[in-house]
């Protein structure tokens, strides 16, 4: 009997001193599962690497030694001695090593809950395989009903909704208030790390002009350069504020570098279009009580956080509903995996009768001197109709699984009580 | 009852079932049934009310009951019109249940008392009263999306991202449908005071008779022209719109029904219960 076995470590097992060890460039991986593929006790094999994990999925009929094989293969592979990732490993066997993989595959087992990245991962791994050849039925199969999963997990929850970074949120309020970002305008206050990634994400957004204010104008203008925008001098930001749209704000300044009135007055002008500050700066850049100013909102980097978690909570509780549709795959996978069980043992069952009726035909027949064709054709006929009336009661056995749910057991029954696995 | 007009209040009762769905569990299939069964009870509705104009032979709104039917028919249409338009579906949440009330209103009021039928024999009085409808039907749109504008605004202001801010649709998208609602709604009542005039001046030798609907009509039209003038010149947007068209639905209810109802007057007649 082949079963399935999945042999890896994660970021919830492993350190990141550890992972990056045995990380696997896409080389290196295709190069690995061609290594692991010739392996005896080894039938399919596919291997997934990312920054979070490096995990062995495989069929086996010796899972024991396969596990062995594998451990052993990637601490020479790797070159990184057996002891120092042992304990990070988990090996799941069987249906365990099934709902392993659909739920990384519905990024159940994200670091970050959700994450849409993983699903994109383990597709390119499995398409590797395919193109090396080292997956069957069997796993196949599997990873065609994981990504399906997940797939359907994305759409019939909500656990990849909203977002669960603070740039990310930020820009999610964006579209809730302009609807679209894209020709906004953005003026960035200062500069620090996440007010750059909130401006990539606004790029990527197709969003319109950049300015640039910062308290050193040459600085502010090498920034300029870098996202394209246009610099302007720290003391022009109240007249700016007539022509953007957004204001992300991360400067060092102790005290709050736009008020209420550079709001209020240019509020006419803009013709109560809305504006959304970012403030990200700690202390705070934007006077909070710019928020209480119609069609102007202002979040700081505490209100983004709080965004944030809710998010995740949210992200939490449809993880609940995820792990009910992995539930219901992991069962309908069994159900084909014992059908594939079931199929071979009634083949194989056939085969064996036949084998036996025709060897004890072929010792009685020469006995019986020359028959006519009419006696021959009554012989073949009782023959068929001995194998069909023997077989009959162990099919049906087979195929309901002995009226019990699991049909492993009944095929397990069958194949012993029949001899069926010679070398057992 | 009617077979059809209950139908209909079936319909737009199973509509809101499905849009109230579509509000909870955000699955696209429970907004499809539901814009799909007040698509139905619109049909059913337009049949209705065509099936009794071809039987009396006279145009529709001669009572209360009649007019009724004939806001909640404008209503359904419009809100069609615009769920596929612009398709804010979510709108649906208000739409739906609206009608639903409206026809719902309509048959608890008596159908045997009637207005002089010589008034529905005219082309211009019928083009009137639909003028009129239309335009109503669109400024109680613009108030629906300006409570939506409203809960939303209060969402992203309050920063507690609860039950609504995934539900609903941005800000701009919210501000703009109204506004749009807002400008179609003026140009039906335009027209539909135009009409009312040469009618007027038709059946009775007059554009003006101080009629307390006549004024409590203009009042309307004042209103929302006083509205667009102010977005178009400083910008009267957002928050402000949003109460605003709201305030102006409730000056358009007042003028409909309780002009019709507190204060006399030669319209009285068709609303007559």
């Amino acid at each position: 009997m082949q079963s399935i076995l999945l042999i890896g470590l994660n970021h919830k097992t492993a350190p990141v001193e550890i992972r990056e060890c045995l990380a696997f460039s896409g080389e290196e991986a295709s190069g690995a599962a061609a290594a692991l593929k010739e392996k005896d006790s080894i039938d399919e094999v596919v291997l997934f690497s990312t920054c979070n994990r490096v995990e062995v999925l495989l069929t086996s009929s010796d899972p024991g030694r396969a596990a062995v094989e594998v451990k052993t293969f990637l601490a020479h592979f790797k070159q990184v001695p057996g002891e120092r990732f042992e304990k990070a490993l988990y090996v799941h066997q069987g249906e365990a090593a099934v709902r392993h993989v659909f739920r990384v595959a519905a990024s159940l087992d994200s670091l970050v809950l959700g994450e849409p990245q993983i699903l994109g991962q383990m597709k390119a791994s499995y398409a590797a395989a395919v193109d090396l050849k080292s997956t069957g039925v069997v796993l196949n199969r599997l990873l065609h009903r994981a990504f399906f999963t997940a797939k359907q997990v994305r759409s019939e929850t909500g656990i990849g909704d909203h977002a669960v970074s603070i740039s990310y949120a930020a820009i999610e309020l964006g579209r809730k208030i302009f609807g679209e970002l894209s020709g906004k305008k953005v003026l960035l206050v200062g500069a620090g790390e996440m007010a750059e990634l909130a401006i990539e994400h606004l790029i990527r957004n197709r969003s319109g002009e950049l300015l640039v204010a910062n308290r050193t104008f040459e600085r502010g203008m090498s920034l300029a350069q870098r996202f394209r925008g246009k610099a302007i001098r720290f003391e022009e930001i109240p007249e700016a504020l007539a022509q953007v749209d957004i204001i992300i704000s991360s400067t060092g300044s102790p005290d709050f570098v736009i008020v209420p009135s550079h709001v209020k007055s240019v509020m006419r002008s803009r013709r109560n279009r809305p504006l959304f500050f970012i403030d990200i700066a700690v202390p705070r850049d934007i006077d909070p009580a710019i928020n209480r100013i119609s069609n102007v909102y202002v979040y700081d980097i505490d209100d983004l956080k709080g965004v944030v978690d809710d998010n995740i909570q949210d992200r939490k509780r449809e993880a609940v509903k995820a792990e009910r549709l992995v539930d219901e795959a992991v069962i309908k996978f069994r159900q084909w995996m014992e059908n594939q069980a079931v199929v071979p043992t009634i083949v194989a069952l056939r085969k064996k009768i036949e084998d036996i009726v025709d060897s004890e035909f072929g010792k009685t027949m020469p006995n019986l001197g020359t028959l006519s064709d009419s006696q021959q054709a009554a012989m073949a006929r009782m023959k068929a109709a001995l194998i069909n009336k023997v077989l009959h009661y162990p099919t049906i056995f087979l195929k309901n699984g002995g009226c019990r749910p699991d049909k492993t057991a009944s095929v397990g029954t069958i194949r012993k009580l029949f001899h069926l696995d010679e070398d057992v | 009852m009617h077979i059809l007009q209950l139908i209909t209040i079936f319909l737009y009762l199973l509509s809101t079932a499905g849009y109230v769905g579509y509000l909870f569990f955000q699955q696209n299939s429970w907004e499809k049934a539901g814009c799909g069964l007040l698509l139905t009870g619109f049909l059913c509705h337009t049949a209705f009310i065509i099936g009794g104009s071809l039987t009396t032979g006279l145009y529709p709104g001669r009572n209360m009951y009649q007019t009724l039917i004939l806001a909640g028919w404008a209503f359904s249409g419009v809100f069609l019109f615009v769920r596929f338009k612009f398709n804010l579906r979510v709108l649906g949440v208000y739409a739906a249940p609206f009608a639903a009330v409206v026809m719902m209103m309509a048959s608890r009021v008596p159908t045997d008392v009637f207005a002089d039928s010589r008034f529905f024999k005219s082309f211009w009085v019928f083009f009137h009263v639909l003028a009129m409808f239309l335009g109503n039907a669109a400024f109680a749109l613009a108030c629906g999306v300006g409570i939506l504008y409203l809960i939303q605004e209060k969402t992203i202001k309050s920063k507690t991202q609860g039950f609504f801010f995934k539900r609903l649709p941005s800000l701009e998208l919210l501000d703009s449908v109204g506004y749009r609602c807002i400008v179609s709604g003026f140009v039906f009542l335009t027209i539909g005071l135009a009409a009312g005039f040469v009618y007027a001046k038709i059946a009775w030798g007059r554009f003006w008779s101080w009629d307390p609907k006549e004024v409590w009509a203009a009042v309307v039209w004042l209103f929302y022209a006083a509205l667009l003038h102010e977005r178009l010149t400083v910008g009267w947007r957002g928050r402000r719109a949003a109460i605003m068209s709201i305030i102006g639905f409730a000056v358009v209810l007042f003028t409909f029904l309780g002009v019709n109802l507190f204060l006399k007057g030669h319209h009285g007649d068709f609303t007559r219960w």
